[in-house]
């Protein structure tokens, strides 16, 4: 048994303490934008947010998460697309678009810690592997979302 | 999500109730994304009046076209619409698309042609019959108008989704007309636009999907979830060729949720009422393999082999003039051998399906680059004719090729089938890449004579690869050649008084297939890492070289000469930069790659390419440009980390550590540069980035260092601390 909040809402799942988030928000709650792409916390496409810090929910068992505030790609733009999401979508960031929820959610909490990250910032706290190689656009996009997030 | 399991019936009762499309993704904040639904796939029957197979337009005046390929990131739900709505004559972003039925296409003539997606063709191949359906639709709703009116068809003019007759002043939607115009016979088609006259083609368009992939809406094969279904983990049999002996399913059965333990084609499977529970449960599972008799092998034994295959039995893989006089001749000889190892494709979305199998049909979902094939694939396993077969086209969270053969869809059928409920079927990333069909291993032999004045009097290039048509028993190779291990050697642009290839074909137990690029992603290493060399050897400029023996090649040189401007070839750079060109034609489109590369502390780090591309014509510059930066970013992780190797006949890599993607840190900036030369080409646009950069990157790391890299991946190379 876990309880905790997912996008604001108080959750109670009768689990394995073991059993890692990503499977928890997949499997058991069809929040489905949070993705499976290693299992090893390696690739980092599983990446939510919780109590504000990014983390692989694919290395998080969900007894870990007791009592903690849960945020994925669903909450993120539940009242309106975030400014990552916005700036996501100008700079055409996305390509297969597998990776992209967590690259978000990694950039969003990125931001949150650092409102105004240089370029050598971005190499260090973007560390989510995209298959198509978005990097460049995504670079641009969270340079535009910290621009967004000023105004 | 839960999907309806009878979804063509929903839909039918959907257009019943709402006299529309069923299917929309609703994004809060961004309106435009119903234009693509976050579940792209479409429904085996017309749900509204159609005005031809791709074309659907909608009592609430939509329009839906039926995309006949894949979405797999290369942006073509968008670029398909665009040559649709080019000849419709509607507007572009407010057209619906969705998937076009493999099931429609085989049981209705082939309506669709070939819903392939691979060998970068879907804009160049569907082009002129895409350009056909929407001309032909837009005359139609035309001829229907006219008959309404009692006009002429010349004097009615379709534009923004409205046919207007001017004389008179009327004018009708294409919702309006739609019905009427499903049922017209026009005498003759007409004739397609030709590109002087492209109003929308050519244009930058943004793309239909990223609104819903910047906010977890798009649905990957791995998302669907069915009422009833099971998650099944699979582990394939660890050395290719071997089979499953025993497994003692009485450890695992008793545990939390577990459902059934089940062999399965290539290996066996733990289903159960979560993924996690099932992956763990096959991790508990003591399994009896019979490992075959690959079971000693390893990558030493392959290199070794690969190098002594270059001495022969050699087949003819083309050329010119005589290689044997040339090479006789007295002027200085270059020879060098490079070696590449077996890549993995590693999508970001791990292989996995979901099957519904019943007595009378079988429902798959799934993303996959093939679907005709993968209902074949469906019907065998399940024992249904494949017209019972329905496979529901998911967004590809890459595809590279991987997706092109579907063995993870065969397990799913052969599941739901034995539990008598829908299955999905997961593969672990470790499975990923320990169970793909790799880009083939090989050794290349190149030799080249060159006469006083350093021009080349012969070229020979000898491959030792591995046959993809012999690994996939998709045909039969003819006279020891196929066509992928020459690619990029046969049609070598430089001008020589003599060429000549020279292939042996030559398999090991592990599997091989296209990846990214195909036969060009080790053939252009080998030929431009060569060309440079011989450059050096005949004390000349790489790029005022290449020129040289380009003189007959006008589309090249426009490439080259773009990008030794663009690239600012020759200019000074910091001391530890070095800078390295390469030039390549693939899949009709020819692109060269400038590198500018770091070495220190013996770390390679690629800090710019500046890319020239000439495919002839641009259907959308944005995901165009978008395509070459994401085949630089694939060819420079091969170029840098990739590498499967064997040991035991097991891959021995299974993650992300042992198997690298280059990262945010390690991307370049890139420029890319379009250099259209128009005409009759078209070229294509998914894969021709990836071939330029290995070698690029390798001529950049020669000209900083003096050291020659002759086999990737570079990790491999010890280029000094």
């Amino acid at each position: 048994m876990a309880a905790f909040i997912v996008n604001g809402r108080r959750t109670t799942l009768d689990v394995e303490a073991d059993m890692p988030l990503l499977w928890a928000l997949r499997d058991e709650l069809a929040l489905v934008g949070t993705k499976f792409g290693c299992g090893a916390g390696l690739c980092g496409a599983c990446t939510v947010v919780i109590d504000g810090e990014a983390v692989r929910s694919c290395q998080t068992p969900v007894g870990a998460v007791e009592g903690k505030t849960v945020l994925t790609i669903e909450g993120l733009g539940e009242s309106g697309l975030h400014a990552v999401q916005k700036a996501w979508i100008e700079a055409d960031a996305p390509q297969c678009g597998y990776c992209q929820s967590g690259q978000i959610m990694a950039a969003f909490a990125l931001l949150a810690g650092n409102p105004n990250p240089t370029d050598a910032d971005i190499d260090d706290g973007m560390t989510n592997i995209c298959r198509c190689g978005t990097y460049p656009r995504m670079r641009a996009a969270i340079h535009r979302a910290a621009a967004l997030i000023k105004t | 999500m839960t999907i309806a399991l009878s979804r063509r019936a929903f839909v039918r009762a959907g257009l019943t109730a709402a006299g529309g499309l069923a299917v929309a993704a609703l994004v809060p904040g961004f309106a435009a994304a119903a234009i693509a639904s976050g579940e792209p796939w479409g429904s085996d029957a017309a749900f509204g009046p159609e005005v031809g197979p791709f074309v659907v337009v909608g009592p609430d005046n939509s329009i839906t076209l039926r995309i006949a390929k894949a979405e797999m990131g290369q942006g073509v739900l968008t670029a398909l619409a665009m040559i649709l709505a080019e000849e419709l004559m509607c507007d572009a972003s407010k057209v619906r698309v969705e998937y076009a039925s493999a099931h429609r296409n085989l049981v209705d003539g082939n309506v669709y042609q070939s819903m392939g997606t691979g060998g970068s063709s879907s804009v160049r191949r569907s082009r002129v019959f895409l350009q056909q359906a929407g001309a032909s639709a837009r005359e139609r709703l035309i001829a229907a108008a006219a008959a309404q009116w009692g006009a002429a068809a010349e004097a009615c003019v379709a534009s923004g989704g409205v046919v207007r007759h001017e004389a008179s002043g009327r004018a009708a939607t294409y919702g309006e007309l739609a019905g009427a115009a499903a049922r017209i016979t026009l005498p003759t088609e007409p004739a397609i636009k030709t590109p002087d006259r492209f109003a929308l083609i050519g244009s930058p368009l943004k793309r239909f999907d990223t609104p819903l992939k910047a906010t977890g809406a798009a649905r990957f094969g791995i998302d669907v979830k069915l009422p009833g279904m099971a998650y099944a983990a699979v582990a394939n049999c660890p050395v290719f060729g071997g089979r499953l002996r025993s497994c003692d399913a009485s450890k695992v059965t008793a545990r939390r949720g577990v459902l059934a333990v089940l062999p399965v084609t290539n290996g066996v499977a733990v289903a159960a009422d979560n993924f996690w529970r099932a992956k763990e449960a096959l991790a508990a599972l003591p399994i009896d393999w019979d490992f075959g008799p690959a079971a000693s092998t390893d990558s030493a034994q392959f290199r070794a082999e690969y190098r002594a295959a270059l001495d022969g039995p050699l087949a003819d893989g083309g050329g010119h003039g005589d290689i044997a006089a040339a090479l006789a001749s007295p002027g200085k000889r270059v020879e060098a051998l490079y070696e590449v190892p077996y890549l993995a494709h590693a999508p970001m979305e791990p292989l996995n399906a979901t099957a519904h199998w019943t007595a009378d049909r079988i429902d798959v979902w799934m993303g996959t680059q093939f679907p005709e094939q993968a209902i074949q694939l469906a019907a065998q396993a399940g024992g249904v004719d494949p017209a019972k077969v329905t496979v529901h086209n998911c967004y590809l969270g890459g595809g590279f090729g991987r997706r092109a053969v579907n063995d993870e869809l065969t397990q799913a059928v052969e599941i739901s089938k034995a539990l008598g409920r829908p299955a999905k079927v997961v593969w672990t990333r470790e499975e990923d890449i320990r169970s793909d069909r790799y880009r083939p291993q090989a050794a290349l032999r190149m030799r080249a004579a060159l006469n006083g004045d350093g021009a080349p009097a012969g070229f020979e290039f000898t491959t030792a690869v591995g046959s993809i048509t012999r690994s996939l028993g998709w045909g039969k190779v003819e006279n020891g050649v196929e066509r992928q291990a020459v690619e990029g050697l046969a049609n070598c642009p430089y001008r020589a008084g003599a060429l000549k290839v020279l292939v042996n074909l030559r398999n090991t137990h592990v599997p091989v297939m296209f990846w990214r690029s195909v036969g060009s992603s080790q053939n252009a290493f080998a030929l431009e890492s060569f060309i440079d060399e011989v450059a050096h050897a005949a004390g000349r400029d790489p790029v005022e070289y290449r020129r040289a023996l380009l003189a007959d090649r006008p589309d090249f040189l426009a490439v080259l000469d773009a990008l030794a401007e663009r690239s600012g070839w020759g200019k000074p750079l910091p001391k530890d930069v070095g800078r390295g060109i390469a030039i390549h034609e693939s899949f009709g489109t020819i692109v060269g790659e400038v590198a500018e590369v770091s070495v220190r502390s013996g770390e390679v780090k690629v800090e710019r390419v500046v890319a020239c591309v000439d495919c002839g014509h641009l259907v959308n510059p944005l995901t165009a440009a978008m395509q070459i930066e994401s085949a630089v970013l694939y060819g420079l992780t091969a170029a840098l980390f990739g590498e499967i190797t064997i040991r035991d006949g097991r891959v021995e890599q299974g993650n992300f550590d042992s198997y690298p993607i280059a990262r945010m840190a390690d991307a370049p900036r890139i420029e890319t540069h379009f250099v259209l030369s128009g005409g009759d080409k078209w070229g294509g646009l998914g894969e021709p980035g990836t071939p330029p950069i290995a070698p690029a990157i390798a001529n950049a790391i020669f000209a900083l260092t003096g050291k020659r890299i002759r086999a990737l991946p570079l990790k491999n190379a010890a280029l000094g601390a």
